[in-house]
């Protein structure tokens, strides 16, 4: 009984990864078959492996550009929420003064605000400042949109921090300036790689904003490249998929890699 | 230890309480300045981006017209939303896609519950599930628009099961697309919910559930008497937390999916606002559309405001 039990178990497992991963395989193995093989035989494994969709992606579309586009609105965006995010949860939880508590309150709040709600003012102030078709402009929505959320992961991780270590450091004499640089930050490290993972997670899979404020050719991040593409190829079914295959290959690389990096941050707040 | 075995990020919105009393954390004896220079970036990013918006979007909610030339027009474009089939459709779909939260819950919960052992392999199994969570719903959407189409790849998995009567068009068919279109949803967020319930029950102490199985309680009896009551405040925060995505966070599905169609049968909120704002120019009425989602998302977020505090009282 006990061993049918576990047969069932392993069954049930096995059937919910394939459907889990099934979307994932069926893009590379499109991606690796000739357009003529793929209406041949659209689901059948690739026997006959091609590279072709890859290097057209490459050649003929900017695919680079928009990575490379990606990647920068992703680091500024992440960096900057991340550091002001910091300071301001240092601030509610160490500091003195009124308004602290209303400023984590409204972060609790504004976490679950709709992006949408905010794109046509944000949209316009951006047309008066000239910055659509300019990286800055989703930088400076997603930096905003991303603060709620950090502030409210920093201020709950600084309350476990032990308030000997901060006591210690302001009877020594240190100023404030010091008590965040040499004993919350360092102590935070393993955190902030967390946060960090989980907010470029969310900047790089980011469509909407991408969309209407990017909208020339070299301005485009990956996903409003990849989506404006669509319709342009939606008949090229193995050239899509291949560029679908490279805007989900970092994610991939970093949830294998990065493991590691996910167990530390977020044990960290628990245990020690 | 693998990743899944700790608490994720969304745990953190669970697990932590506000620890309220104010000013005990401080060491600094009198009210001081330098705090507030510190709050102000954020205070800054927050002001543009949500204070700014919330302001203008009111605003616009009562003009027509482009910007430059916008002209007062009071409660007309909340009228003409309220009387727009393709609103009230769109706004329905988003109820109907709440439909996803009990699945999402109820399957991620019983998987969790089944694998809330200790055997070979359970790690990967979880690593697995949790995958589509972090891949873009973009390229996600585009590899399911080939599986869901007519004749697709699903529909050949359902001839060769010798199960035709289930064939359809899945994303061309009106009234069957915001259903696949909750299908996918469902896929992409079932493993979140498993890692958040995994992690939620390794926290169960293991003594109750001893106690009772000595006393001869069924596997059955031990989940849902004493495991689930156990985990129940994760529970609702993760309910409220899936409804609203749904709510307000399902834009890119459609889009890449169907592009809201056939027609506007599979549009929903976000993607009306969207259409409205930039494809047709009428910023009034996509602002309106805006006001109406931004108060039906504040029931939400009173919703689970309330839950959280009601948990801090419990905790306390």
């Amino acid at each position: 009984m006990q061993h049918f039990r576990n047969v069932m178990r392993q069954l049930l497992l096995v059937v919910i990864s394939i459907v889990s991963l099934y979307p994932v395989w069926f893009m590379l193995s499109t991606a690796l078959k000739s357009t003529k093989y793929y209406t041949l035989d659209p689901t059948g494994f690739p026997y006959h492996v091609t590279f072709s969709n890859f290097s057209a992606v490459f050649h003929n579309w900017p695919i680079l550009v928009w990575m490379r586009n990606s990647l920068i609105v992703t680091i500024v965006a992440v960096g900057v929420s991340t550091v002001i995010s910091i300071m301001a949860a240092f601030a509610i939880v160490f500091g003195k003064g009124r308004g602290r508590e209303s400023l984590f309150r409204s972060n609790i709040a504004l976490m679950a605000i709709p992006p949408v709600a905010l794109l046509i003012p944000m949209y316009t102030l951006m047309v008066t400042l000239g910055l659509i078709n300019q990286l800055p402009s989703v930088m400076i929505f997603y930096t905003g949109l991303l603060v709620p959320f950090s502030v409210f992961f920093f201020v709950n991780f600084f309350r476990e921090i032990p308030l000997e270590l901060v006591e210690a450091a302001y009877m020594d004499g240190a100023p404030h300036r010091r008590i965040l640089r040499k004993i919350i930050v360092p102590l935070s490290g393993a955190s902030t790689i967390t946060l960090v993972i989980v907010n470029a997670i969310f900047v790089w899979n980011e469509l909407l904003v991408a969309l209407v404020f990017l909208q020339s050719n070299t301005s485009r991040t990956l996903m409003a490249g990849l989506a404006l593409y669509q319709g342009r190829y939606v008949t090229n079914e193995p050239l899509l998929m291949a560029a679908a295959y490279f805007s989900i290959l970092p994610l991939v690389v970093l949830y294998i890699f990065g493991q590691r990096f996910f167990v530390r941050g977020l044990t960290a707040g628990i245990g020690k | 230890m693998s990743s899944m075995d700790a608490t994720t990020p969304l745990q953190e919105l669970f697990d932590k309480e506000d620890q309220t009393a104010p000013d005990t954390r401080s060491v600094w004896r009198r009210h001081q300045l330098w705090p507030y220079g510190y709050m102000a970036p954020v205070l800054v990013a927050l002001g543009l981006v949500f204070g700014y918006s919330f302001v203008e979007v009111v605003r616009y909610s009562f003009y027509a017209g482009s910007v430059g030339q916008l002209t007062y027009v009071g409660t007309a474009n909340y009228k003409e939303l309220f009387a727009d089939p393709q609103f009230t459709h769109s706004m329905f779909n988003n109820f109907k896609l709440l439909a996803t939260v009990p699945i999402v819950t109820g399957a991620s919960l019983a998987l969790a519950l089944i694998i809330n052992t200790t055997f070979r392999g359970v790690r990967h199994y979880r690593a697995i599930v949790f995958l589509p969570y972090i891949l873009p719903a973009t390229a996600m959407g585009l590899s399911f628009s080939y599986l869901l189409q007519g004749n697709g790849v699903l529909d050949g998995l359902l001839r060769s099961l010798h199960m035709s009567f289930l064939i359809h068009d899945w994303l061309g068919s009106p009234s069957w697309v915001i259903f696949s279109i909750g299908g996918v949803i469902v896929w992409q967020q079932f493993g979140i919910g498993v890692v958040v319930f995994s992690a939620a029950l390794l926290s169960v102490p293991g003594e109750t559930v001893e106690a009772a199985r000595i006393d001869g309680a069924s596997w059955w009896v031990v989940q849902r008497r004493i495991l689930i009551p156990q985990i129940r405040r994760i529970i609702e925060f993760f309910v409220i937390l899936q409804a609203i995505i749904v709510l307000s966070s399902v834009f890119t599905y459609v889009y890449v999916l169907t592009g809201g169609g056939p027609a506007y049968s599979s549009s929903v909120m976000e993607f009306f606002i969207y259409q409205n704002g930039f494809e047709n120019g009428s910023i009034g009425i996509a602002s309106a559309a805006a006001v109406v989602l931004l108060a039906i998302a504040s029931v939400f977020i009173a919703f689970y405001i309330w839950v959280r505090v009601r948990a801090t009282k419990q905790a306390a």
